[in-house]
This record gives structure tokens, sequence and C-alpha cells, in this order.
């Protein structure tokens, strides 16, 4: 496309070339963006364990062989059942699907593909501002390579009384997607989001997602995302969000699948009285990596934020649970609570749990705290001595552990989906 | 025989608790297991049910015949015994129902029957809720979770209801309750007794037994049963208490 750039190490060239290679949508102002996120690729490169956020997650086994953009494939598999009145957009290998999309809105929504909003100068200057890639290798490369994605506006003062439904599903071997959102909420408006993120099983592929979402002062968002990737597969995501005053936005991030999953969430509480909940569960068997890292940034006073993060590792699995806490000078009265707890149902199983708080306010209450432990032996002695077989009694008990964090979601359809699909899971032992 | 106990001798750690027990029960009888704190009342409940914090170290346990030391805590649920715990686990993230249903057709399962189905359950759970007047919203809430002492242990109660076991034992099913708690439980107590179905009550008090009236009592000193007699013995206990164990005891060695 023009300038070279000097890869920081030898995993990045496929990517720059690629870059080169491309035609991707979006005019001149857009391509600026694009070509600033690939220079900052280029010379950030991929995180290394080197890098301190990086500390746990080892990426390097999954970069030998460089992913290659995917081709374009129909999509024959069953996707999970939609919300009564949902709108649905679906995009097969970052591409949009018409023919598994609804066509229909809702009162108050204005939803569509993103590349048709590249000509709209106020959505092309929100590119790249909430997630910003100075900083992050990840980020800017999704930046620079992404192609399409939803743009979902919800009007001033507007409740939706369905939810919108992502659906980001890979197809191809060794291909990589880079799929993109805006999420932009008006003025005291509610929504329900439900990004998905699936892959045909054993399939080994590469997702970078990135969604933006700005919740304007009263707004109040319930954000989804499930990752339920191919056991094989490489996925990142990052959720970048800014509060407006009094709003409230509350986030379920699942993470079932990926051979190495990481997912970011970087809040920013930028209005008084906003509150935001994030609660996170993960379940990781065979070899699986799941890290998640997550920020919580209180820049005005009056903020709140609850945080709970459960995991449930089986064979040797590990994963990462790194909560990040900002309050800054002017954050007074800030209430923040972050909690991660862990069961270990093996020997082998490894949780990294690290709260990070930077507190530079006085008046401020902040509490942390990270449990890790096995079922409860008297309770699945209980459950025995009632008849219940070793087996299935450890199974429950670990589903009920779960099972607090499914209590918390609103969406009816993913709660019918998920209770299922993770009894499955844990019946099975894992992946 | 329902029961029959040779010589049992068990331990927890390094630590002998129970030193010899015998005791023989038929069905339709009811036997209270009395004594002072310490005395291994709890580990034998607890060894009968399969708690495995307990070693057993000698002797052999029959249960209809079988050996019932070799079965795992899930069969003999299956077999028809049922141990209302002293400290019921609280198990949140489960509802009372659902925790139920499972118990009841992992039961029905091991012995060939058919499962139940949710309608067949709830029929079923309302009417045994009924019978020990528990309040219903009991039946959603999670397993014990935030239950009052009282609660817990009708809930117990009710679950025996339920899986109807051939052989309860009442692990100190009367602590730490108020008179009114304890009456209710009595009533779900003696509206189980029937003469195919054996109950062992493990008490320190004789408070209970005057409301669930046994066939048999067995006083518990240091891990042997030192003295075995009608009902009349439960109160005979509560007039003089348990002193003259350590007399006796005292005396012996």
């Amino acid at each position: 496309m023009s300038a070279t750039v000097i890869p920081a190490t030898e995993y990045e060239s496929a990517y720059l070339a690629a870059f080169a290679g491309a035609t991707l949508p979006g005019g001149a102002r857009l391509g600026r963006t694009r070509q600033a996120a690939i220079e900052r690729f280029g010379a950030l490169g991929f995180p290394t364990t080197h890098n301190e956020a990086w500390k746990y997650t080892n990426l390097a086994p999954f970069l030998k062989t460089p992913y290659q953009p995917a081709p374009a494939a129909a999509f024959t598999g069953e996707l999970p059942a939609a919300s009564p009145g949902a709108v649905r957009l679906v995009f097969v290998s970052g591409r949009f699907a018409p023919e598994l999309s609804t066509t229909h809105t809702l009162a108050g929504l204005k939803i569509s593909r993103f590349k048709e909003a590249f000509t709209r100068r106020s959505i092309v200057d929100r590119i790249g501002a909430t997630a910003t890639f100075e900083t992050n290798a990840m980020v800017a490369l999704n930046t620079a390579m992404f192609e399409d994605g939803a743009l979902v506006e919800v009007a001033d003062g507007a409740v939706l009384d369905a939810p919108v439904e992502l659906l980001f599903v890979a197809t191809g071997e060794g291909s990589v997607a880079y799929p993109r959102n805006l999420i932009i909420a008006g003025r005291d408006s509610q929504a329900r989001i439900v990004e998905t993120y699936l892959g045909p099983g054993g399939a080994r592929y590469f997702t970078a997602a990135v969604s933006e979402v700005l919740v304007a002062d009263g707004a109040v968002i319930e954000h989804y995302k499930l990752q339920e990737e191919s056991e094989a597969a490489l996925h990142f995501g990052m959720l970048a969000v800014r509060q407006g005053a009094s709003s409230n936005f509350v986030s379920h991030n699942i993470a079932f699948g990926g051979a190495l999953a990481r997912n970011e969430i970087a809040v920013v509480l930028e209005g008084e009285g906003a509150d935001c909940n994030l609660n996170g569960l993960y379940v990781t068997g065979g070899r699986q990596h799941v890290d998640n890292y997550t920020t919580l940034d209180h820049a005005q006073p009056h903020t709140t934020s609850h945080e709970l993060y459960k995991g449930v590792l089986d064979g040797t699995s590990q994963a990462v649970f790194h909560g990040r806490i900002i309050v800054r000078p002017e954050a007074q009265k800030t209430d923040a609570i972050q909690r991660n707890k862990n069961l270990l149902l093996s020997d082998g199983a490894v949780i990294n749990t690290k709260p990070q708080l930077e507190i530079y306010a006085d008046d401020v209450k902040c509490t942390h705290g990270a449990t890790v432990g096995q079922v409860d032996a008297d309770a699945i002695f209980y459950l025995r001595s009632r008849g219940i077989p070793l087996a299935e009694a450890r199974s429950l008990l670990t589903y009920a552990f779960t099972n607090e964090m499914i209590g918390t979601m609103k969406v009816e359809s993913v709660r019918a989906r998920l209770g299922p699909l993770l009894l499955r899971r844990l019946a099975g032992g894992g992946a | 025989m329902l029961l029959e106990i040779k010589n049992l001798q068990a331990r927890v750690a390094d630590k002998p608790i129970l030193k010899g027990i015998d005791l023989a029960l038929d069905a339709g009888q009811v036997h209270a297991i009395m004594g002072p704190n310490g005395s291994g009342k709890s580990t034998l409940a607890g060894v009968l049910a399969g708690r495995e914090v307990y070693a057993v170290t000698g002797g052999e346990v029959l249960y209809e015949g079988a050996d019932l030391l070799a079965m795992k805590p899930e069969e003999r649920a299956s077999a028809g015994i049922f141990m209302a715990f002293q400290y019921p686990v609280e198990i949140p993230g489960v509802s009372n129902m659902y925790f139920l249903r499972a118990a009841l057709n992992a039961q029905r399962k091991a012995r060939g029957l058919e499962e139940l189905d949710a309608m067949d359950f709830l029929a079923l759970v309302k009417d045994k809720a009924k019978l020990l007047g528990l309040d219903e919203t009991l039946l959603s809430r999670p397993v014990n979770e935030g239950f009052s002492g009282g609660e817990k242990k009708r809930n117990e109660i009710f679950q025996m209801a339920v899986l109807e076991p051939r052989l309860a034992i009442l692990d100190e099913t009367d602590s730490g309750l108020d008179i009114d708690a304890l009456k209710a439980v009595a009533v779900g107590i003696n509206a189980m007794r029937s003469p195919e179905r054996g109950m062992i009550v493990v008490t320190h008090y004789q408070r209970l037994l005057s409301y669930v009236v046994p066939d048999f009592v067995h006083v518990m000193h240091n891990g042997r049963i030192v003295r075995s007699g009608g009902k009349e013995l439960a109160l005979e206990l509560e007039r003089v208490g348990y002193a003259w164990l350590e007399e006796q005891a005292a005396v012996g060695s």
C-alpha cells in the first residue's frame, strides 16, 4: 500500500505483506488510520511473554504458520436459535452473510454493515477512538485489516424490545478474520447486544475481533460475548467501552472455546455516576489456555464497578485473570469490587490470577479477592448420600458454581442455551 | 434382620472412635442411640452412611444380609439407606427441587425403575411438603442456602419423605431446634414410621424421644454401647445425666 515497515519479529512479515497486498474498504481518511495502525503493529510486533500484560500467555506456538486471509466460503452448519424478535447479523469468515441474517429492524435501532458506513465521517472518526491501538498490537492489526462487522446505533431514549445478535462464524482452516463492531448507544437508551464467536470443530484458524461501545449519559447496555471457537482456534477479542454520566454497562464474557483465547475488556467510566458490571465465566479443559485481561478506568467521581469472574479448569488447561482497576485523582467516591473465583477439577490445571489496583484518589472503596479451590468434599458426600453417583455429583456441583453467572443474564435465549451447554461440557469433563 | 452391626471398629486418622459396636435392628423398629459428646454416636451414623473420613478397622455391617461396608455411599442410598445430617450442607446454585429430583431419579435408575418426569415429581413433592407442613417456597430455593437451623432440619425430613428409605438414620436431628421446630420435625418423623421401615435416632437429649418414642434405647460411651434398654432408659438418662458413665469407666479401669 505505501511505506515499508520493518517487522519486529519474523512472525509479523506475513501480516504486513497481507496488508500491502490487500484492497481494503474505506476512503482516504480510514486509509490513513489503517496505515498508522499497521505501522504500530509492525513496530510493536505480536506480544510476547516479556510483555508484562502477556506474561502468562505465549502466542509464539500459534504464530509459526501464518494465518491467511479467509477465502469467501458458504456456511452450512447450524447456528444457535435466535431470541424472539431479535435482529441478527451473521458474518462468515469476516464477510456479511445476508442469507443468514434478519432483515427487520426495531424501533429506535439503526443497524447496518460497518462497511456501508465508511462514507460517514462521524463514524470513521470513531474508529480507534475507544479501542486505541498505540500500545496494543492486536488491536492495531485489526484496525489495519478489518473489512466488515456491525454498526449498531441506538437512538436517544430508545428502548429496544429485543436483543441485537451479532454472529461471527469461522470456516477456513488456517485462515484469519478481523471482525469489527461499533456500538453507539444514545442518551437514556437501552439495548442488549449478543456477540457470538463460533467455528467448525477441530479447525485451526485465527479470529482477531474488536468491538467499540459508546454508552451515552443515562444509557443502559447489556453486552454478551459468547466465545465458542473451535478447540484448535486462536482467538483475540477486545471490548472497549466508554461510559457517560449515570450510564450502566453490563458485560457477560463467556469463554468456552479456543486452543488459546485472550479476551480484553477496557472500560472507561468517564461520566459521573457511571456504573459497570463485568461478569465472566471461563470453562477450560484439555490443553486450552484462556486469558482474561480487564481494565476498569474510574475517571470521574461516584463511579462504581462490580467485577466477578469465575473459572472452571480441567485437564492441563490454563487460565489467566488479570484485573486492573485505575482510580484517577478526580474520581473520588469510587466504589470498586473485584472478585475472581476458580474451581480446579484436576491436578494439572493452572490458574494465574492477578489484581492490579492503581489508586490515585483518597476517598474511595476498592476491594478485591481471589479464590482457588476444588469441589467441596462435604457437598459431594451429601449428594452421594442421597443416591447421586460420584461423577454426577461432581458435575452437578461444578454446574452450580457456574450457575450464578447465568443467573445474572437477562436474555432468556442465552440462558436457555448456556445451561445445557454447560451441563454437557461439565459432564464430559471439559473440552 | 434389616441391619446387623457386629463388633464394628472405626477410626479417624490415627484415633480409634468406635471400639466394637454390636447392634441388631429389624424393620418397624426405632432405636435411639444416646450418649455424651464424643462418645462416637455421630461416627457410627457416618460409617453407616459411608462417610470416607472414617476408616473401618474391624467388624462387619450387614444390611438386608448384604455387606454394607463394601457399598459406595450412593449405592447405600439406592439400597434404601438415608441419613439426615446433623449439619446439612448448603449448595448454592442448585434448587431443592432439582436436587431432589436428581436424587430420586438416580435411586430409581439404580433400582431399574423408570425415572419420574417433571409433572409426576412435582405432584409427589407437593404432596410430601403438605404432609410435613413445609413452606413451598423452600422448594425452589437453593439447597439449604440461607435456611434457618429449623428449616434445614425440616428439609432433611422432607428429603426422607420423598426418598422413602428402608432404613433412616437421624443424626442429632433435634440439635439447635426450638420446641416448635422440634415438634414439627417429630411429626414428620412419626409420619414416616412404618412396619417396613427401621430408624436409628441419634441424640444427645431425651427431648426428641418424648415425641418420637423409641422401641429400644442404647447408650454409647467411649466408642462402645454400654447399656441398652427400652424407652424408659431415655427417661432415666434425662434424670441422672451421663456422669455415671465416667464413674463406671473409672471403676472398670
